[in-house]
């Protein structure tokens, strides 16, 4: 269950920042998600050496704080992974790329929604205080830091899932039995034309 | 009540509403290819699940392999290249998935393959762990990208846990201009609503200058939906889509055919459903578009300049100045006289036999300018069989473009065919991100196939309409 993430933040601030960027195309070779966690970024990583995955007062962070439309492009998973394997375990940001919002829901990372100015806000405070921790909370839709709390948004489907443990849809789906054979014999391109 | 398409194909492929909230929704073609599925195999052999409606779902190859006619032997030189192929087929062989592997005559990028095997069907709701997926969406479908968990889900149900997104009809007015295409109206859809414009919706692409295109055009339009932040792209089935897909190999035949036109129709958007919001671009004011920064709505006509960061809202302003020096251009400067290091034609958004044509008409007599790397990668085996019958590698070849085998190539970098360094690309390709064509540094100029090809003639971005007789 994703009720609540408690944890140090680290903040990452521009907009539009993309899969591609998150976890380039080359580490994708490969037949397994292992060893992700230390290319993410890669590239940024070694452009600019005071890259905030990069900087000793954030390592250990669990919490992400991204700007708007992040996650865009690419529906590669290996970009929440990688992200998870790093430590984050819950993001705050303007907006979300689509796939990657679901992407991260399916592996039980929150993905809230803040406004605009809260997120300038927490990436200005959380740059300030990175000993401190954040309150990531799920259930209530809200993110508490150095004593505010910051109303936030998630879709009502991805915050069920998160707070009753139940972001595996594999089972959900498969108990819906002989229902799906129903519904697909019911399509005349399925049932034949 | 009137309805959209999406909302009949919503409501047809309904298995139930989910204790959340959301809809199982039944997925009725599945594509795979090998990046994106050997961890969801595996997955589903711990979870010790068996592929619930193998006859559901084709795979192909084309991330990884290599496109130069002598690296194509088995095994491939590129270990990891080779694994995952070795992965696919084996996975592919013991779930009883069709696989179009190289040997099949069959093989490319999974979009282009999809429309052109007769797959790919009106009033279908199509998902690949790939976010071009949207591509399918241009016979009148639901087609949408997924990731490796949902590429799971499906293999074990046939099914996906889903939000009903909303629903924006981007109407495009009036005729195009000669020398602008489907690619430039693409662009110029994402530059108007913003590369996270779309996020939550489904674009309905509409109006007499959609309606006119042909259905590979359709398929450029699609395709680069999710560039403009919507998930699905459809256009509504119509003469055009029917007649393209008559006599397709999956496609159904004789009488099946007309009995499948007439639910066709039938799911398409009916006269007066309603929009959660419609955007109206003028077709007649488009000219041909070329991208000058880090993301794909960073765009400019080709007679213009790179604008100013103060011309922009408030909130895009870092990413400009982010992408100006990530570029290393500057404000101001024009955008046609860019040189040029390397031109690409290819990938899922215009990889097709009338983007080649359209290079081959720019490239026909003329030569590619000394020090340019110039690359036709067609979208698939069957595209390069008939662009071969019609002579259009020699044309290429000629004018010394290099005449590929099909894949993505380097639309993303993941096989041989990469920039070096900062290298400035011309590309027909579908995205310009920091890093996407292979290097950390390389520049990716996205333009329409006939703009790449005059600027690899003229060794820098110049406007195509100069070249066309
Ligand atoms: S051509 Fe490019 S965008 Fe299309 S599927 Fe291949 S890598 Fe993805």
């Amino acid at each position: 269950m994703r009720r609540q993430i408690v944890g140090r933040g680290v903040p990452l601030p521009g907009n539009d920042i993309d899969t591609d960027r998150i976890i380039p195309a080359r580490y994708l070779k490969s037949v397994t998600f292992e060893g992700l966690g230390e290319h993410v970024f890669g590239d940024e990583r070694k452009a600019v050496p005071e890259h905030p995955f990069n900087r000793p007062q954030f390592q250990g962070a669990s919490i992400l704080i991204a700007g708007q439309n992040f996650g865009c492009g690419s529906s590669r998973e290996h970009a929440p992974l990688a992200l998870q394997h790093w430590g984050v375990a819950g993001i705050v940001a303007g907006s979300y790329g689509e796939i990657f919002f679901g992407n991260c829901t399916a592996n039980g990372i929150p993905c809230l929604v803040a406004e605009p100015s809260d997120v300038d806000w927490l990436l200005r405070e959380v740059e300030r205080h990175p000993g401190q921790a954040l309150e990531l909370d799920v259930e209530r839709r809200e993110v508490r830091f150095m004593g505010r709390t910051i109303p936030a948004r998630i879709p009502e489907g991805a915050r069920n899932q998160l707070v009753t443990g139940s972001w595996n849809a594999m089972s959900v789906l498969l108990d819906a039995g002989e229902a799906i054979e129903r519904t697909a014999r019911a399509l005349p391109y399925i049932a034949g034309y | 009540m009137a309805e959209t398409l999406l909302d009949k194909i919503w409501r047809a492929h309904t298995v139930r509403t989910l204790p959340s909230g959301q809809t199982q929704l039944l997925i009725g073609l599945h594509l795979v290819h090998e990046v994106t599925s050997p961890q969801a195999y595996q997955m589903l052999k711990e979870a010790g699940v068996r592929v619930r409606m193998p006859e559901r779902t084709f795979a192909t190859i084309d991330h990884i392999i290599p496109t130069a006619a002598d690296r194509q032997q088995r095994p491939f030189a590129d270990e990891l290249a080779e694994e995952m192929t070795v992965h696919l087929v084996r996975n592919t062989k013991e779930s009883g998935v069709p696989l179009f592997d190289l040997d099949s005559g069959r093989q490319g990028i999974v979009h282009v393959i999809g429309p052109e095997l007769g797959l790919t069907q009106p009033g279908m709701t199509i998902a690949c762990g790939d976010s071009h997926t949207s591509t399918h969406g241009a016979v009148g479908a639901l087609a949408f990208g997924i990731g490796t968990t949902q590429v799971r889900d499906i293999l074990a149900t046939q099914c996906l846990a889903m939000a009903k997104p909303r629903i924006r009809q981007v109407r495009v007015e009036g005729s195009l201009t000669p020398g602008v295409y489907a690619k430039d109206v693409t662009l110029w859809i994402i530059h108007v609503l913003g590369v996270k414009g779309g996020v939550g919706y489904a674009y309905e692409y509409a109006g007499p200058a959609i309606e006119r295109m042909t259905m590979e055009e359709r398929l450029t339009v699609c395709n680069m939906s999710i560039e403009g932040g919507a998930r699905f792209g459809y256009i509504n089935p119509d003469q055009t889509t029917f007649d393209y897909l008559r006599g397709r190999p999956y496609a159904p035949e004789g009488a099946a055919f007309d009995r499948a036109v007439s639910w066709w129709r039938s799911m398409a958007t009916d006269a007066g459903a309603s929009f959660d919001d419609v955007a109206r671009i003028d077709g007649a004011s488009i000219q041909p578009v070329v991208t000058w920064g880090i993301n794909p709505g960073q765009s400019v006509g080709v007679s213009d300049r790179i604008p100013d960061p103060r011309e922009v809202p408030e909130e895009d302003r870092p990413t400009w100045h982010e992408a100006l020096q990530f570029m290393g251009f500057r404000a101001g400067q024009p955008i046609a006289g860019t040189k040029v290091d390397v031109a690409f034609v290819g990938s899922c958004t215009n990889g097709r036999l009338s983007d080649l044509r359209a290079a081959a008409e720019i490239a026909r007599g003329r030569k590619v300018a000394r020090g340019v790397r110039a690359l036709i990668v067609p979208g698939s085996q069957q595209v390069a069989r008939a662009a071969e019958a019609e002579g259009l590698h020699a044309v290429f070849q000629e004018a010394g473009f290099q005449w590929r085998k099909a894949g993505c190539s380097m639309c993303l970098g993941m096989n041989e065919d990469k920039l070096q360094g900062r290298e400035i690309s011309a590309s027909s390709s579908n995205r310009n991100f920091k890093g996407r064509q292979g290097s950390p540094t390389g520049r990716t100029l996205l333009m329409s196939p006939a703009m790449v090809a005059a600027a690899a003639i003229a060794g820098a971005v110049i406007d195509v309409r100069e070249m066309l007789r």
